[in-house]
């Protein structure tokens, strides 16, 4: 929504300091984007083109010398040439700061430079148009600002943003009421009053539609002369970013942006239907019957305000064919063919032309939800739409209808307003006077200040909330018709704050009675995340959306759940795994020359559930490219000894899509918690990877749920260790995790370290079996070891090793 | 003897004094002090002298001749040891500037760091971490948030619905933002509340340098007794010096959001003078309170949202947001 500070001032007499507005604007909840200084652009001046001549090098600009009324011809490059020798144009001299943001240089083309630009009228800030430079009246004075001779007016445009709540702030009457009262400044509202009435002249209205339609006015105004309006209302539209039409759509403009009352002007003489409009003037008996109330014009002229049926087509003001559903408001004409898409876009046959000399001008209220929901399914949206979306004032049509005819009277000197307007009225229309109690104590522990009744009323009377009651604990707050958003106690206190200024609240921080701290899972994800990083794995955030495709190459085939509206159509599942995301990164970096990337990623993953919500878990994922499994083993291995959690390297149970032969599901208790190995060789193949890549991926869900128990303390023994080297064959089946079981379990309570410090496959080793050496350091707590006590070891891991059929080695 | 010995010890000193690696003493000790040694044999030599005191003239002065050597191997061992160890130190040199290797640390997502740093400043304000998942009902996501169906400002979340066969369609979204976990927290216990929800959030956004479908938010909650907007106003101000650095401030504007009333934006204002428009908050509207199973008259609270993933790309300069979620590791490793 754009502000003209000149338009504002009609109603409050605002300072000039541009500043301090824009900060009174945005401290009432008027975001301010951009500022615009319009009017004459300083140092552009009128100039006399002299004469003009192509350069043969240059094939899209001309070279242009002006006389600027000094007699002394400058010249200038130029891109347009819809101008000949004689004309008067703006020329922008050396200097110049053009509302573009431009300076103007003198640095010309092919080394010969340009005394200035000669401008557009889009270069000016007038329009939109740029296809030319604008030609100025051929008596026009040389050398004069162009801002003089074209009158045109500075202003200050504030481009705001208005929230939803605010409806008002879409006309500049409802932002001076705010600026007045925060200002402390004197409001003065339009008062405009309808002139002594002409004769009668009807136009029916009929709301079917009661429950989208609350109120729906139609006054007949004729002796109407289509032209264009006043400069200063041009003026006003312009800065504001409307471009003037005619008199009639201007002040219906200029209507919906000074009191948010949208509103429409029809061509009377089109509301009786298309097939009466061919006839008009002729007889058609059967008409005549169908219309018995017909006057003067005998016809019937009107509006009916319905549903669309299913099917049904509108060709709207923008040329488009629109096929409507039943849930469209629609405004048809006495014959009931639609004519309008209600509060968002009337259709092309009623639009008003050169010649309307007679209109029906509508003012209405719609139901906001119902507009919402329709711009939201047609996608069809306008400056209407956008107010009504909001909800318009349904009893500021009286006085906007008054100031249409006042607006309109200025250009048109023969102005009648008919008797028999039409007031129609229907069950959604909303109460006149609504009201809400207000306890000064509720808003006083809101906003955290203390104030009285009467300062309450002093920041809430001069915004139209009229306080009433003496009893500060039972006030009653009637709330303004402008204002529909206002129901209850709480925006009442919005309100207060607002005019109170949330600056001027004193800040104070709450004294937390918790102790601030991070939740166990929470500390343990970022020991998680630091042993990663130590080992030198980098962090990734992949898009969590899928296609098929990805699965499919990732060799994953799950249940999966979908978005219904996916941003890209293709990718439209919702990850079941971290895998592929990694993986994809895996190949991304490769195919830019950095293979070997060691990558993780902490994020959920979602699988249909049974319960109200699916199945949601946090994972971890690890890819290190150019590693092998045992890389991916002792990911786990740092991650799991950080975390004080275990798990058994099933290599019976290989995941999906990994690599059968180096893969294993990591199994507590009887949870699958995750998977270690490498990704399966035909995957890497999909994903055109041509390194190893070593994997782990851990159910943080899980993992970081179980707390550990802290570490008990063992006392150190003062006594000396001393190591048993002892090797083992073997049989290829038997994973050597069981074997190292087994050492534990025989050597007891004297074996304090452990260690696989080779294992060896090939000659003096019994083919399908491999060897396995072993490091035992004993050590007890109370005494030095004798030779005995580890003979005794070596017999007992010895009878222990062979129930698993190994064989120690001599 | 005793010349003898005189000239032995003084023969003695002389090699020790020239003796130049730790060899040569090794190699002196023996010869001197060793057991066949010349003062060794001299000691055993002693006994075959006449007289009583002239043994015991020749024993007193081969004792003080074996000390003076045994000092003096001493001495020079020391000397050559110093020497050696100087020479072996000056002949491995190492220009440390060589070893260039980059570091083998991995690198922590600028998002986690921001996350991370921003959990780390609430804590410190006696804040706990609350989570939630980021598959919600439209029941969490809007409609306890005081946006019921049909509601306009739904429209204004381009929502991304997910097919659920537990739920009727159109009634499971992926969270828009982390207000629903505001909803979670109040329903699991009683206040006073004091928490912040960081999490992902979806938005149906085309991806662009400044807009991603899938970015981070983080949510404060405060319900307690008496809480006014002037503590909000005092929190916003304590996380942006915590946070920022104390040359930063902060201020509310008015606005408007559907889950809060009076709701405002807050702005930082950094050191050069520059605001940087950071997030919503406002006093945790009443309907928003009951859904949470709260009563707006015992308790009142304010909440606060902003992006993270803003935070993180102010604070690293990125221009494009799309870089951050690549999977670039020439992106990663920057930070």
């Amino acid at each position: 929504m754009k502000l003209s500070l000149n338009w504002l001032r009609d109603y409050v007499p605002l300072p000039d300091d541009v500043d301090r507005l824009v900060e009174t604007l945005n401290g009432l909840g008027i975001e301010v984007g951009d500022v615009d200084h319009v009017g004459g652009v300083p140092g552009v001046v009128t100039a006399r083109v002299v004469r003009m001549e192509r350069h043969p090098d240059a094939a899209t600009v001309i070279r242009v010398w002006v006389d600027r009324g000094d007699g002394v011809e400058h010249h200038v490059w130029c891109g347009a040439s819809n101008f000949s020798p004689g004309d008067v144009v703006p020329l922008a001299t050396v200097g110049t700061a053009m509302p573009d943001g431009r300076t103007i240089g003198s640095r010309g083309i092919l080394g010969i430079p340009s005394d200035g630009m000669l401008c557009s009228p889009r270069e000016l800030g007038v329009g939109g148009d740029h296809s030319g430079i604008l030609v100025l009246p051929a008596d026009t004075a040389l050398g004069v600002p162009y801002g003089e001779v074209s009158g045109l007016v500075d202003d200050v445009v504030f481009d705001v943003d208005v929230t939803r709540n605010r409806p008002d702030a879409f006309g500049h009457v409802g932002v001076a009421r705010d600026l007045a009262a925060k200002l402390q400044l004197p409001f003065t509202a339009p008062r405009p009053t309808l002139p002594a009435l002409g004769n009668p002249a009807e136009a029916t209205v009929e709301i079917v539609a009661g429950e989208r339609c609350g109120r729906f006015t139609l006054t007949v105004l004729s002796g109407i002369v289509i032209g264009p309006s006043a400069a200063w209302m041009a003026a006003r539209l312009s800065a504001v970013g409307q471009r003037p039409i005619n008199n009639v759509v201007d002040v219906s403009n200029y209507v919906m942006l000074e009191l948010n009352q949208p509103n429409h002007a029809y061509d009377l003489a089109t509301l009786g239907g298309r097939d009466q409009a061919a006839s008009f003037g002729g007889e058609d008996p059967a008409r005549t019957e169908a219309a018995p109330a017909a006057s003067r014009s005998e016809r019937v002229n009107g509006i009916r305000v319905r549903t669309a049926k299913d099917g049904e087509q509108l060709t709207t003001l923008d040329g488009m064919t629109r096929t409507l559903t039943m849930d469209e408001l629609l405004i048809c004409d006495a014959h009931d063919v639609p004519i309008g898409l209600a509060g968002i876009m009337g259709g092309e046959h009623t639009e008003i032309g050169d010649r309307t000399s007679t209109v029906a001008l509508e003012f209405a209220w719609f139901e906001p939800l119902g507009i919402a929901a329709s711009v939201t399914r047609t996608g069809l949206r306008s400056d209407a739409s956008a107010r009504w979306e909001r909800g318009v004032d349904a009893y500021g049509i009286d006085k906007s209808i008054a100031r249409f005819v006042e607006l309109l009277g200025e250009t048109c000197p023969d102005l009648v307003v008919h008797t028999g307007a039409v007031d129609a009225r229907a069950e959604s229309l909303p109460p006149e006077s609504r009201s809400t109690s207000l306890r000064v104590s509720q808003a006083n522990r809101i906003i955290g200040v203390e104030v009285s009744r009467d300062e309450v009323a002093r920041l809430l009377d001069p915004i139209g909330f009229t306080v009433t009651g003496d009893d500060p604990e039972a006030l009653t707050v009637n709330l303004p018709s402008w204002r529909p958003d206002s129901t209850a106690e709480i925006d009442v206190i919005e309100e207060i704050a607002r005019h109170y200024g949330y600056d001027n609240v004193p800040r104070r921080v709450p004294l937390s009675p918790l102790h601030g701290h991070l939740s166990p899972v929470q500390q343990r994800r970022r020991q998680v995340r630091a042993v990663l990083l130590g080992l030198g794995v980098s962090e990734v955030m992949p898009s969590p959306f899928l296609s098929a495709d990805d699965l499919r190459r990732t060799g994953l085939d799950l249940e999966v759940l979908r978005i219904t509206n996916p941003l890209v159509a293709e990718e439209d599942i919702l990850r079941p795994s971290l895998r592929p995301g990694l993986l994809r990164a895996i190949a991304f970096n490769a195919a830019h020359r950095r293979p070997g990337v060691a990558l993780f990623e902490v994020g959920h993953v979602y699988r249909p559930g049974p319960g109200e919500l699916p199945d949601e878990r946090e994972m971890l994922g690890v890819v290190l490219a150019g590693s092998a499994a045992p890389a991916a083993i002792t990911a786990w291995r740092e991650v799991a000894a950080t975390l004080g959690v275990g798990a058994r390297i099933d290599q019976g149970r290989v995941p999906a899509g990994l690599h059968p032969t180096r893969s294993a599901a990591l199994v507590a208790g009887r949870d699958e918690i995750g998977a270690v190995g490498e990704v399966a060789p035909g995957v890497l193949d999909a994903y055109e990877i041509r390194e190893r890549v070593a994997i782990l991926e851990l159910d943080l869900s899980t993992v970081l749920a179980t707390e550990a128990k802290p570490a008990r303390w063992k006392a150190t023994s003062r006594h000396p260790s001393s190591d048993l080297d002892m090797a083992f064959e073997l049989d290829e089946e038997i994973p050597a995790e069981k074997l190292d079981k087994a050492i534990r379990q025989g050597a007891g309570s004297l074996l304090v370290g452990l260690e696989l410090f080779d294992v060896y496959r090939g000659p003096g080793v019994t083919d399908g079996s491999r060897s396995l050496a072993y490091r035992l350091r004993l050590q007890a707590p109370d005494r030095t070891l004798t030779d005995a006590d580890t003979a005794t070891v070596v017999a007992q891991v010895r009878a222990a090793t062979e129930k698993l059929g190994a064989h120690l080695r001599q | 003897v005793i010349d003898d010995i005189g000239a032995a010890r003084d023969a003695a000193l002389e090699k020790i004094a020239t003796a130049a690696a730790l060899d040569d003493i090794v190699r002196l000790d023996q010869e001197l002090l060793g057991k066949r040694g010349t003062f060794t044999v001299l000691k055993s030599s002693l006994g075959t002298l006449p007289g009583v005191d002239e043994r015991k003239a020749a024993g007193r002065a081969l004792n003080e001749a074996t000390s003076a050597v045994t000092e003096a191997l001493e001495a020079r061992r020391t000397v050559v040891t110093d020497a050696e160890r100087d020479a072996r130190i000056a002949a491995e040199r190492l220009d440390l500037t060589e070893f260039v290797t980059a570091p083998r640390r991995g690198h922590s997502h600028p998002v986690t760091q921001a996350w991370e740093r921003l959990e780390d400043v609430f804590v410190g304000l006696g804040f706990t971490v609350a989570e939630g998942p980021e598959v919600e009902t439209d029941w969490f996501n809007f409609e306890a948030l005081n946006m019921p169906e049909s509601h306009p400002a739904r429209t204004e979340f381009d929502t991304m619905f997910v097919d659920h066969a537990g739920a009727p369609p159109g009634s499971t979204v992926l969270r828009t933002h982390t207000s629903p976990v505001q909803i979670r927290a109040m329903l699991a216990g009683p206040p006073p509340l004091y928490l912040i929800a960081p999490g992902r959030v979806f938005r149906r956004d085309t991806p662009d340098a400044s807009h991603m479908p899938v970015f981070h938010q983080i949510e404060g909650l405060v319900v307690d007794r008496d809480i006014n907007l002037g503590h909000l106003a005092g929190t916003i101000e304590a996380f942006t010096k915590a946070y920022f650095g104390e040359g930063f401030t902060s201020r509310l504007r008015p606005s408007y959001f559907q889950f809060t009333e009076p709701s405002g934006e807050f702005d930082i204002r950094r050191p050069d003078g520059r605001w940087l428009e950071l997030g919503g908050c406002g006093m945790v509207h009443p309907n928003v309170l009951r859904a949470g199973g709260v009563d707006p008259e015992e308790w009142s609270g304010f909440a606060f949202g902003f992006g993270i993933d803003r935070m993180a790309r102010e604070r690293h300069a990125v221009e494009d947001l799309r870089e951050m979620f690549s999977g670039d590791i020439r992106f990663a490793e920057q930070f």
